[in-house]
């Protein structure tokens, strides 16, 4: 097909793909450019599309409104609950992978329904028993409710790149007298670490991304960025500059690991339905 | 290939997953169920009593819940299709061979909108439809419209939603179908694209037998995750104006956050997971062939 054509660009198809590339990237061009404004020139009407950038936004929201706080509580929420997931779940991917076991599928089965969970069912009484627990506005109580979607991803994702390890090489090992935990530790673990990567990336995305559980549980003290963005839309006057300076620092972090696992993010919504 | 291990080696690699998930996802649920035969409201936890099924009753019969399930249904229908008929056709021209710069320069592009924080693709919303300073408007200006109060109306608001739905999940919807059409074998395709000279008739006899399982996969995940859908409304519109907005997952918030009806929120929640199980046992059946 691509031979009939050569040496010839083929127009229709070059538009069509920038098109597709402008659709997907403006509103975050539009995010950009309105955090960089004032509020004087953010309420201009019609917008304005050239102006004099100013940094003051970025100043304000992360001095003075508490956004740096958010911040680094969404970065110990997101890393913590990824480094468990992840310890919690590469042994028990690497269980569902290697060995034979009664109520093997069942289990899977209970594993993958929970990405199907709506956050709002769980939410509401994980909020009395936090309270009952002293666990309100904690970082533990948002890092183990994250488990519930970041422990499956590990998980599914990790049991696929267990099975795509050759059986030989632990045949040969438990030959040698290797224990399965020497095995999983020794052999496979390593080689397993690009799936280990995407899952672990998949987590913390995921984990940042989560407004549900942290709007209900972390109120104050343990408040997340997303959560945090959220509350500047309570005002009277809304301080667009302000909101948008906001999610931009919250989504870069995202985006650049959505490029970095870009091959992978599909992968991990579908639960490796769809390579 | 397995192996057969003694039970404490299954242990020490399952238990702690298992453990985590009973704690983490099982209890809350078992309390649910538990708080959903009560009338337990947070500010009014003295006149807390036994109700059976009579949080359920209400649930079934109130027009509020089947409002806000037609609305999510209303959301799916409106959105969903349009999601494939665009994703059909960036994932027909990812999968024409040539141009490599470009495509992989927009399956990166792809990538963005999906992995975007919800609760911000809202507040991108807010800002780029809002009545008066929203670019959406300025731009709709250029042909000659006028602007729409996409936030303040009812049933602005919700094409809103819509739009926004089909900007985050089109390419997810995109990236599926270009995933399924790989699985077409290239011999096939060629020799049929020779043979009829017609894309159409390839892509309808050739290509869509192989497309059927990525669409099915969207439609579940799409069923699952309108949903779970909350965050966007929730910070474009807070389910308002009214309860236009007010899909089942900002619904159930409400109740629960808002009117602080835990034993009525439970109740909705029982019922929305009944549907979810549902849905995941279907998808489960259809793609984990392998595990059973």
């Amino acid at each position: 097909m691509a031979t009939s054509h050569a040496g010839r660009i083929r127009w229709g198809e070059v538009v069509l793909l920038i098109a597709i590339c402008a659709f997907c990237i403006f509103p975050f061009y539009w995010m950009v450019t309105t955090s960089l404004k004032t509020q004087v020139v953010a309420l201009q009407s019609p917008p304005a599309w050239i102006f004099t950038p100013t940094l003051q936004n970025y100043i304000d929201v992360l001095f003075e409104d508490k956004v740096g706080a958010s911040l680094i509580n969404s970065l110990i929420v997101a890393v913590s609950t990824t480094v468990l997931a992840v310890t919690l779940g590469c042994p028990a991917a690497y269980a569902l992978a290697r060995f034979e076991f009664r109520g093997k599928t069942d289990l899977w089965f209970w594993f993958i329904t929970n990405r199907f969970v709506s956050p709002v069912v769980l939410a509401f009484p994980v909020f009395m028993i936090a309270r009952e627990l002293g666990l309100r506005d904690t970082h533990i109580a948002l890092i183990l409710m994250y488990l519930t979607f970041t422990l499956p991803i590990v998980i599914w994702i990790c049991t696929d790149q267990f099975r795509s390890i050759p059986y030989d090489l632990d045949e040969a090992a438990l030959l040698e007298g290797a224990s399965q935990w020497r095995i999983f530790r020794s052999i496979c673990l390593p080689l397993a670490t690009p799936g280990v990567a995407v899952s672990a990336i998949l987590s913390f995305i995921f984990s940042w991304n989560e407004l549900l559980f942290a709007y209900i549980l972390a109120p104050k003290n343990a408040k997340t960025a997303p959560a945090m963005a959220v509350t500047f839309m309570e005002g009277y006057s809304v301080p667009y500059g302000k909101i948008m300076a906001t999610s931009t620092l919250i989504v870069i972090p995202v985006l650049i690991f959505a490029l970095l696992a870009s091959k992978h993010l599909v992968r991990g919504l579908t639960m490796g339905a769809v390579k | 290939m397995t192996t057969r291990v003694s039970r404490r080696t299954l242990f020490a690699f399952l238990g702690p997953s298992v453990m985590a998930l009973l704690l983490v996802g099982i209890v809350p649920l078992g309390y649910a169920v538990w708080k959903s035969f009560y009338y337990f409201n947070l500010p009014k936890l003295g006149q807390s009593r036994f109700l059976g099924l009579d949080n359920y009753t209400p649930v079934i019969t109130s027009s509020t819940f089947w409002a806000a399930m037609g609305r999510t249904a209303l959301l799916f229908v409106f959105s969903v299709p349009v999601q494939i008929a665009l994703g059909l056709t960036i994932a027909l021209a990812l999968h024409r061979p040539g141009l490599t710069f470009f495509k992989t320069l927009t399956r990166l592009a792809l990538v963005l909108p999906m992995a975007t924080t919800y609760a911000v693709v809202g507040l991108l919303a807010q800002v780029m439809l809002n009545q008066k300073y929203g670019v959406i408007n300025q731009m709709l200006g250029w042909f000659g419209v006028d602007a729409i109060n996409f936030i303040g109306d009812p049933l602005n608001a919700f094409i809103g939603v819509v739009i926004w739905d089909i900007w985050q999940w089109t390419p997810f919807v995109a990236l599926v179908l270009l995933a399924g059409l790989s699985t077409v074998p290239t011999e096939i395709e060629e020799a049929a694209l020779l043979e009829t000279k017609s894309n159409w008739t390839v892509l309808r006899f050739v290509q869509l037998p192989f497309l059927i399982p990525s669409l099915v996969a969207v439609l579940i995940l799409r069923t699952a995750d309108t949903l779970k859908l909350f965050d966007m409304p929730f910070t474009m519109t807070r389910g308002g104006p009214g309860n236009a907005t007010e899909f089942i997952a900002v619904l159930i918030e409400r109740i629960g956050n808002r009117q602080f009806d835990i034993g009525l929120a439970a109740a909705h929640s029982i019922i929305m997971l009944a549907i979810t199980i549902g849905l995941a046992r279907l998808y489960i059946n259809l793609f984990y062939k392998e595990m059973r």
